[in-house]
């Protein structure tokens, strides 16, 4: 389960003024914003403006240059923090005998020491799991066999396993065809709806994502801008944070951000609405 | 008439020690070597078996104990290369390379110096290619209790190290001490390519570590499934392999005996050889839709729309 009810006014996450350096190039310039329990935040930026980074700060994975990090309103790394992860990419070999469902329970009890077998209520609660996911059908097989798709699900399944507050999620649709896109941004929206699980899933498209965000982070050039969609997917609001002129169209419903004929060939290629070809 | 199994192969005392020996061996490598093989580790595997070749080298020279200074040497060589950097693939990589090559050289030096000091290349010829008919049989309770050591590690952290071999970030995000683990399996690893390189000599314990675990996770369902058949896999070769080194004896035109650790890596890369058909059989299956990978067919559902 998520956070109690009587703490959902506590942020499950709080960034607050992160900045990330590597020498001296500057990956997060003080970005700052706050998730609360069961909302669905879409953390959306063009390849390369430092989202893996800001997913590696929230998991103690990576050390900021300043600012801090709470989870539950506790500052990261005191104590057992309920946060599950799903990366970008898991090297999952065909060759590793392991099925989908024993990656599933180690959710439960990777972090334990000692030979201890698995009891009927983890049974229980890995097959649960697998079927909130959608993951029954190829529970026995092999996870390096499965499609990207069925690995994604597998992959969640073991995040959510745990019952973490937050759930954090590295492109997870990267590499997906639309159909598999739609169906693990549903899957993730009844997740975080039905489990009160606060999701934070970076991408650099948001079209996909639209129907089901509470909630934005637009991160480039190493600032982001937080808030509803409509709130940060606006001209006034994208032409500040870029740093100069954009238009936001909308489109069949779909919203594309639009540099300024001026600035279109330096800019397009780095925009996560649209593609150079 | 010639049989393989003769009366004196089961009453021998040095074959008996040498079974004893060799399963000792194999079990504890086909353990490591499983993990060993999940964490794509073994590159690191094979610079430890060269590592512990200096570590047997010094050891005769100085005249150390043969296990201490295969043990000692592969543990030296483990704790240079994680602190040099081994949590990532590619300084890993260049830590296990720099490693290897120093010990190379060590290697070389107390191997000329053995040889030329002992006038004989005896010693040079059991660090290379093992002596598992004639280690003393007061060295069996060490080497098991130093076996028996590494089993009890590897089952005490199984369900970390496991997580952390197929995702160094998700075990961490999860609170993991990975890089501990990542030591202490290490030191799991340098002490079972110490006891191999005893038995089947340095050159030749990559196979005993490698190989069967590498077949067995080609044939099972599950890692713990794929521990078991890799400790019976490696104590067959192992045993397959002094039965025929002793047999070979006999065999026309020389009757000088072959070496254990020869037959070993024989059976071995047999097994492995004969393991890929199952790979075949897999990925057809996985080819004409899984049909025996998955239960049975979920009723299709309708499209589902994203709002």
């Amino acid at each position: 389960m998520a956070l109690p009810r009587d703490a959902r006014t506590t942020p499950v996450l709080e960034v607050d003024d992160i900045s990330v350096s590597f020498g001296a190039r500057v990956v997060l310039d003080h970005v700052s914003f706050e998730i609360h329990p069961g909302e669905f935040t879409g953390l959306i930026g063009s390849n390369g403006v430092g989202k893996t980074t800001l997913l590696r700060v929230i998991l103690g994975l990576q050390r900021p240059s300043s600012g801090e990090i709470r989870i539950g309103g506790v500052a990261r790394g005191t104590g057992r923090q309920s946060v599950g992860y799903v990366p970008q990419k898991v090297l999952l070999d065909p060759d590793v005998p392991l099925r989908a469902r024993d990656l599933v329970a180690l959710g439960i009890d990777a972090h334990r020491y000692g030979w201890r077998r698995r009891s009927a209520e983890d049974l229980r609660r890995v097959h649960e799991t697998l079927e909130a996911v959608d993951a029954l059908s190829f529970a026995d097989a092999r996870v390096g066999d499965l499609s990207g798709g069925e690995q994604q699900r597998v992959l969640i399944a073991h995040a959510l396993i745990s019952r973490p507050g937050l759930l954090l999620l590295d492109e997870p649709l990267a590499n997906l065809d639309p159909r598999s896109a739609q169906d693990i941004v549903a899957l993730l929206h009844r997740v975080s709806t039905h489990h009160d699980v606060a999701i934070l899933l970076s991408a650099h498209e948001m079209n996909a994502l639209l129907p089901v965000m509470d909630r934005i982070v637009y991160v480039t050039g190493g600032r982001a801008a937080s808030g509803t969609t409509e709130e940060v997917v606006r001209t006034d609001v994208l032409s500040a944070l870029y740093g100069h002129h954009v238009d936001v169209l909308q489109l069949h419903g779909r919203v594309l951000v639009v540099a300024e004929p001026d600035d279109a060939t330096d800019h397009l290629a780095s925009h996560p609405t649209l593609r150079m070809d | 008439m010639h049989y393989i199994f003769e009366a004196a192969f089961f009453s021998s005392v040095p074959v008996r020690n040498a079974a004893e020996l060799g399963a000792v061996v194999s079990l504890v490598s086909a353990v490591v070597g499983v993990f060993t093989v999940i964490r794509s580790q073994s590159f690191a595997g094979h610079a430890l078996t060269d590592v512990a070749t200096s570590g047997g080298a010094v050891g005769a020279f100085f005249g150390i104990n043969a296990l201490a200074g295969f043990i000692g040497g592969a543990v030296v060589g483990a704790g240079s290369m994680e602190l040099i950097g081994v949590q990532r693939a590619r300084r890993r990589d260049v830590a296990t390379g720099i490693v290897l090559g120093a010990a190379t050289g060590i290697s070389a030096l107390y191997l000329y110096l053995d040889t030329t000091s002992s006038a004989s290349t005896g010693v040079t010829q059991q660090i290379l290619f093992g002596s598992i008919f004639s280690v003393a049989p007061s060295t069996l309770p060490e080497a098991a209790l130093a076996g028996a050591g590494v089993l009890i590690v590897v089952a005490t952290i199984w369900r970390p190290l496991l997580l952390s071999s197929l995702s160094y970030d998700v075990a961490s995000a999860r609170g993991i001490p990975t890089r501990a683990i990542g030591v202490v399996f290490m030191l799991a690893m340098s002490v079972s390519v110490g006891l191999s390189s005893l038995a089947i000599g340095s050159i030749l314990s990559t196979a005993l570590l490698i190989g069967p675990a590498a077949a067995a996770l080609r044939v099972t369902r599950s890692v713990r499934a794929a521990v078991v058949v890799s400790c019976v896999l490696g104590v067959v070769a192992t045993w397959l392999g002094i039965l025929l080194a002793y047999d070979s004896y006999d065999w026309e035109p020389s009757s000088q005996g072959l070496p254990v650790s020869f037959f070993v890596v024989v059976v071995v890369v047999a097994m492995y050889l004969v393991s890929g058909l199952a790979v075949f059989r897999r990925r057809a299956l996985v080819a004409r839709g899984g049909a025996a990978l998955r239960v049975p067919e979920a009723p299709l559902r309708e499209p589902r729309t994203v709002a």
